[in-house]
């Protein structure tokens, strides 16, 4: 059986089943309200969400049974008396620390917990860093939106912000530097002064076995890393279109990488009305489409940055996209063959899916 | 001393009360005084900069208030979540 945790833009839906069968909704909170993203923490069973309310803010809450009864957590907010308000959670990620949890948000924000979501603070070498007033958001915000552990080395951390690029700490966030070399933003005319550049990432993520390899998909690119995210390569060659949001990584094998391309950043849709996702096997050398069982017409659909995610953390994982269509998609077998999950949800934000 | 009426989920983060006496001279300040007498309600109806969240309406009896509008003895305020969403 497998969870999939599906934040949409009319609350969050809990999916159980298998791949091959339509998912049954075992569970639905938030009902009405905009549910960013939402996870469950392998190591305590909670269950997180990010719920931003038009009416009553950002907020971040936790249950151990997203059926029953949720909590709000404290101290997600930035610090009052300020000109700025949180806007958004965008992203919750388990730490390597126990206990520790990040959360991502816009403007550009990091929270942690060290009490498995109950209570949050905010990072303040990131909040205070010296050129914060300097970074630029992207046309979704400032948006705080991939949080890479290293694993087993919690003072080692990846941050990726759009648009002000990927952040790197060695010191468990005390301090953050700046890792974007070789990314190349072809938005903005070439003569334009690198400090005046933003540098809009929309996914990165770390290879869990060899951790210092890291994909990203950028604005227009998608790069790769093997220097724990300090330079890049662009690996968009052999793609449709190297515009999109959505990525994620093979568990065991390093150079494996499946990333959903958009037709370009004015026509956000899959390409030529075909479902198809990229599978890299040599860390982006080349890419092959795996779209067998997916809508190969008249099938225009956007999958948003936190809407693609893995199950299983060995060699039989499986895979499950969500779009704003409604529509979530699921494969058991690494991308080969796909088979709908479920269809008419509101619109899909995210989807994180546990074995 | 005026009377600030909740509804909705403002009402059950202040101990499922709908009416609360609060001292203040103008909503903002009435507001800031109802989140320190509950703070449940905290981050609900002011921000982190003390502004009214944008989709939140204020009303000084039954009309249309600002934060700076002034409030005083028996005065009705209701804080209502605006007709919006899509």
């Amino acid at each position: 059986m497998t969870e999939l945790l599906v934040g949409t833009k009319k609350g969050l839906f809990v999916l159980e089943g298998e791949v091959g069968a339509p998912f049954t909704v075992a569970a639905r909170a938030f009902a009405g309200e905009p549910v960013e993203y939402a996870m469950r923490d392998p190591r305590t069973g909670r269950v997180l969400a990010s719920v931003t309310s038009a009416f009553y803010g950002p907020k971040l809450w936790y249950a151990d049974d997203p059926a029953g009864e949720w909590q709000q957590a404290a101290g997600v907010s930035l610090p009052d008396g300020g000109d700025t308000a949180l806007e958004r959670i965008w992203v919750i990620v388990a730490g390597e620390a126990d206990g520790m949890l990040y959360a991502g948000g816009d403007p550009g924000v990091l929270f942690e917990s060290h009490d498995g979501g109950t209570s949050w603070t905010l990072n303040r070498g990131l909040w205070e860093h010296p050129t914060r007033d300097t970074w630029q958001p992207g046309g979704g915000g400032l948006c705080l939106h991939s949080i890479s552990t290293w694993p087993g080395d919690p003072d080692r951390l990846a941050l990726a912000m759009s648009a002000t690029g990927v952040w790197l700490t060695d010191d468990r966030g005390k301090t953050w530097r700046r890792g974007n070399e070789g990314l190349v933003a072809r938005y903005v005319p070439e003569d334009t002064p690198a400090e005046e550049i933003g540098l809009c990432v929309h996914r990165l993520h770390r290879a869990p076995t060899r951790p210092e390899r890291m994909f990203m998909q950028f604005h227009g690119g998608v790069y790769r890393s093997d220097d724990a995210g300090q330079t890049w390569t662009d690996i968009g060659a052999g793609l449709p279109s190297d515009f999109g949001f959505p990525l994620t990584l093979d568990p065991v094998d390093p150079d494996g990488a499946y990333i959903i391309p958009l037709a370009a950043d004015t026509d956000r849709v899959t390409p030529d009305g075909h479902v198809r996702v990229y599978e890299t096997r040599d860390a982006g050398a080349s890419w092959s489409p795996r779209g067998r069982g997916l809508p190969q017409r008249d099938a225009f659909l956007t999958v948003l940055r936190e809407a693609f995610d893995r199950a299983g953390d060995d060699a039989a994982f499986e895979l499950y996209f969500g779009a704003t269509s409604g529509d979530v998609f699921g494969s058991e077998d690494a991308g080969a063959s796909w088979a709908t999950a479920a269809t008419r949800l509101p619109p899909v934000y995210s989807v994180s899916a546990r074995r | 001393m005026p009377c600030v009426y909740l509804r909705g989920p403002l009402k059950g983060l202040a101990g499922d009360r709908a009416d609360h006496e609060i001292t203040g001279d103008t909503v903002v300040a009435l507001l800031r005084g109802l989140e320190q007498a509950q703070p449940g309600l905290a981050g609900w109806i002011l921000d982190e900069r003390g502004r009214v969240r944008r989709h939140i309406n204020v009303f000084v009896n039954g009309e249309r208030g600002g934060e700076e509008t002034a409030v005083g003895g028996g005065d009705r305020v209701d804080v209502v979540p605006a007709i919006s969403g899509g």
